[in-house]
């Protein structure tokens, strides 16, 4: 890492590390015991280390002086690590989770193990640590390759990185010490939160300087996506934490947003976050590695842009069906209903476009597993689309909702969608980050590849019969008029299903495990003194 | 070409161009959709009635929400005859209205709590939390054996304040009084116990919730706001009685 940067940026490099140390210590000393004091000495000892690692190598010779003219891959493949790690961390925690619903007591009576904290560990360390490591590490890829530029900057991809990723742990550890803003998927404390704002700031200026240095007329669709990406969630991320903190020594907060107002600001959010997080950023690798992979150019180049701005445009109107028959205004819900009907043309365009790219390309996808896992995420795209429209429909969603067929919904997009072409990127990315013509085990992509397919189609189809099961029995009414089931017996009827899902992720979770250990199988198996090379920028138009 | 895709031909071309365009199309909705909630005053109708969490039950909020029992209780009755009959009048946006953060959850793995309150003994509460299969043999909630610990209430005053400047009426006889209305709301013989009722109303419940009024808990403020869950306004009741007309 520190070898490829040059005296400047390693002195660049300390004074930041100086600085985490400090903000480090000043968080610590201010609160003096809790969960802020447990995450600024985290802080500080971070900073520490990099102080250690910078300070024996700021008198190091230059790196050579054509560095401007090849690709800065070091932190992609920091990026990747980071991504597995989190992958086996947020799956296992998942599939602990849902052992406690059919074995509340598997786990020892001690306030970290319960599901309540134990839950938002795993949304985080799955959304944030695994989806949001693996879309920072591809866009700095695909914007290097898409636009034959190097990035702008040495210094600010590691600042992302490891920013990112101290946001990441602030926000799982202090969930298991029992720090929590409790609105769903941005539960981290206020401190992570400036964290997070000072780190995406970064991220984008960066993004924008390396599309300034391009070497091709047009910006590839892939950044566009990866642009909406980041302004978005930016925008989301700052509105919904909008919060006072009960003092500056604590990491307790209040959101400024209150009842009916809080509830549509967090679904705005919530919903948000899986439009522009899990989607527009994933659809930016699809459009990437998809053509890569196969071979084949994106097959209608039209629908993509139209496919774009619909998706960028509805997307934002749709929270609000999380909240059908509650105290939320008519006319709120029937808006996020209407747009979320009419989200399913753009959709299904960016899922039809993907699959149509792959014509002429079959037997490719019958032979190779990598691109094959891109295929099966087109297709959860498209299905799970299509689930989300017609869940939102007032009716539908008085039956569905606050069942597990949202929790099943969520995960045939997360596990189907999300996970799948993150891992046909990472098995297309790690061999070419590496060089190496393929991973060590190839056949092992085969085994992840059904593993992973079986524990998602195992996973949903039992939490589709959980939900529905609930919903009805919740609903149904004996002859005598009264409410034919209590609670308690829709609770008991779930048992089957919920060591059915359990089953199910303990399938996906292996297949990840068994991705991770080929990847460190192929990093290994590297020539020696890869991480040093930058790979020259490509003289063919990327396109 | 068509003057429109000539347009986006252009527009591909310059990177500012496009961060505009997609902060402007990604702005209208949500613009649209919550700016609205502030200003149209129907949309939360605070009744006369409703008051603010005494000290006690927020820190019982507090604690449900550091355990994330919103993740598997929701908050939020709707307005559907099968919640009505099992649960209670549906929820008002004015029962949240004081609410930061609002706690309608989205996941019913155990049931809604929205009207709770009153519904089950303060002793039936704390054997539930201690292991909820000791009164209901097939649950899969959690155990919370460690709520009998002390409450720690060092926070509390500044809480209060930090909600008191997010707009919620806390007066200032109740600003000044945390400490001592913490306490006393579990304390039902102390002298200070009436003053509960004189600054929250006299429907609060003042009761040694863990059945032990020489310490204060962290069970004493959880049950303390379970008890209190639909109990603060009784607005909700009487619009469900108008209702068949």
């Amino acid at each position: 890492m520190i070898a490829t940067l040059s005296v400047v940026e390693r002195q660049v490099g300390l004074l930041l590390s100086v600085l985490l140390a400090l903000v480090g210590l000043v968080m610590a000393a201010s609160a003096g015991y809790g969960v802020m004091a447990v995450h600024g000495s985290m802080a500080l000892v971070l900073g520490i280390a990099l102080i250690f690692a910078f300070s024996g190598s700021v008198s190091d010779p230059e790196p050579p002086a054509d560095r401007i003219y090849h690709y800065y891959d070091a932190p992609i493949r920091f990026g990747i690590v980071m991504t597995l790690i989190w992958a086996v961390i947020g799956m296992a925690v998942g599939v602990w989770v849902a052992a406690l619903l059919y074995w509340p007591e598997a786990t020892p009576a001690a306030p970290w193990t319960t599901f309540g904290r134990l839950r938002p560990v795993h949304t985080t360390g799955i959304i944030f640590g695994f989806a949001g490591n693996a879309l920072i590490a591809t866009s700095f890829y695909v914007v290097q390759r898409s636009s034959r530029a190097r990035l702008a900057d040495a210094v600010s991809p590691w600042f992302i990185m490891i920013g990112y990723n101290l946001f990441s742990v602030w926000a799982v550890t202090g969930y298991l010490m029992g720090s929590t803003q409790s609105k769903e998927y941005a539960e981290a404390s206020w401190y992570a939160d400036i964290l997070l704002v000072v780190v995406w700031v970064t991220y984008f200026v960066l993004y924008m300087r390396t599309l300034a240095r391009r070497n091709e007329p047009h910006i590839y669709v892939a950044n566009w996506y990866y642009m909406a990406f980041i302004l978005v969630v930016a925008m989301l991320h700052i509105v919904n934490n909008i919060a006072l903190p009960v003092s500056f020594s604590s990491d307790q907060s209040f959101p400024v947003w209150g009842g009916v107002q809080d509830a549509m600001v967090q679904w705005w959010y919530g919903h948000n976050a899986v439009a522009f997080f899990l989607t527009a950023g994933f659809l930016g690798m699809l459009y990437y590695f998809l053509p890569v992979r196969s071979g084949r150019p994106i097959w209608s180049y039209r629908i993509s842009i139209v496919a774009f701005w619909g998706i960028v445009f509805f997307y934002i109107w749709v929270g609000s069906h999380h909240l059908h028959y509650t105290a939320l205004p008519y006319w709120v819900q029937t808006l996020g209903m209407t747009f979320s009907v009419m989200l399913l043309v753009p959709s299904w365009a960016s899922a039809g476009n993907a699959i149509a790219t792959l014509n002429g390309a079959w037997h490719k996808v019958r032979d190779d597993a990598t691109l094959r896992f891109m295929f099966v995420a087109a297709v959860f795209y498209g299905l799970s689309t299509f689930e989300g429209s017609f869940l939102a429909i007032r009716p539908v969603n008085s039956l569905s909702h606050y069942t597990d067929w949202t929790v099943g919904h969520v995960h045939s997009g997360t596990l189907g969608w999300v996970a799948m072409i993150i891992f046909g990127a990472i098995y297309t990315l790690v061999p070419n980050l590496y060089d190496r013509s393929q991973m060590a085990w190839p056949r092992a992509i085969d085994w992840h590849f059904w593993l992973a397919v079986s524990g998602t189609l195992i996973y949903v189809v039992s939490l589709w019969n959980a939900g529905i099961t609930q919903g009805l029995m919740w609903r149904t009414y004996g002859s005598n008029g009264s409410l034919a089931y209590s609670f308690l017996q829709s609770v008991e009827a779930m048992a089957p299903y919920y060591l059915l899902r359990t089953i199910g992720g303990a399938l996906f979770l292996a297949g990840a495990v068994l991705c991770a250990f080929n990847c460190l199988a192929t990093i290994r198996a590297a020539p020696r003194g890869v991480e040093a090379i930058d790979r020259p920028l490509s003289p063919q138009p990327a396109e | 070409m068509i003057p429109i895709q000539k347009l986006h031909y252009n527009l591909e071309k310059v990177s500012m161009g496009l961060v505009a365009a997609i902060i402007f199309a990604a702005s209208i909705g949500g613009i649209v959709e919550i700016a609205p909630l502030f200003t149209i005053k129907e949309t939360v109708e605070v009744p006369e009635d409703l008051r603010p969490l005494a000290p006690l039950e927020l820190a019982g909020r507090q604690i449900y929400i550091r355990e994330g029992c919103y993740a598997c209780h929701s908050q939020m009755i709707r307005s559907l005859s099968d919640e009505i009959d099992r649960y209670g009048p549906y929820s008002l946006a004015a029962e949240s209205a004081y609410d930061h953060p609002m706690l309608w959850g989205s996941k019913r793995t155990g049931p809604d709590l929205a009207r709770v309150g009153r519904k089950y003994s303060d002793a039936w509460h704390v054997k539930h939390l201690i292991n909820p299969r000791h009164v209901v043999p097939t649950s899969i909630m959690p155990v919370y054996p460690w709520l009998m610990e002390e409450l720690d209430t060092s926070l509390l005053s500044a809480q209060v304040s930090t909600l008191h400047r997010l707009g919620v009426p806390y007066d200032t006889s109740q600003l000044e009084n945390v400490k001592t209305d913490v306490l006393a709301q579990s304390q039902p013989d102390s002298d200070e116990a009436e003053g509960i009722a004189k600054r929250y109303g006299k429907d609060v419940a003042v009761r040694a919730f863990d059945g032990n009024p020489e310490k204060l808990t962290e069970m004493d403020a959880v049950v303390a706001y379970l008890q209190s869950l639909g109990t603060r306004t009784k607005e909700p009741y009487k619009i469900l009685s108008e209702k068949p007309k």
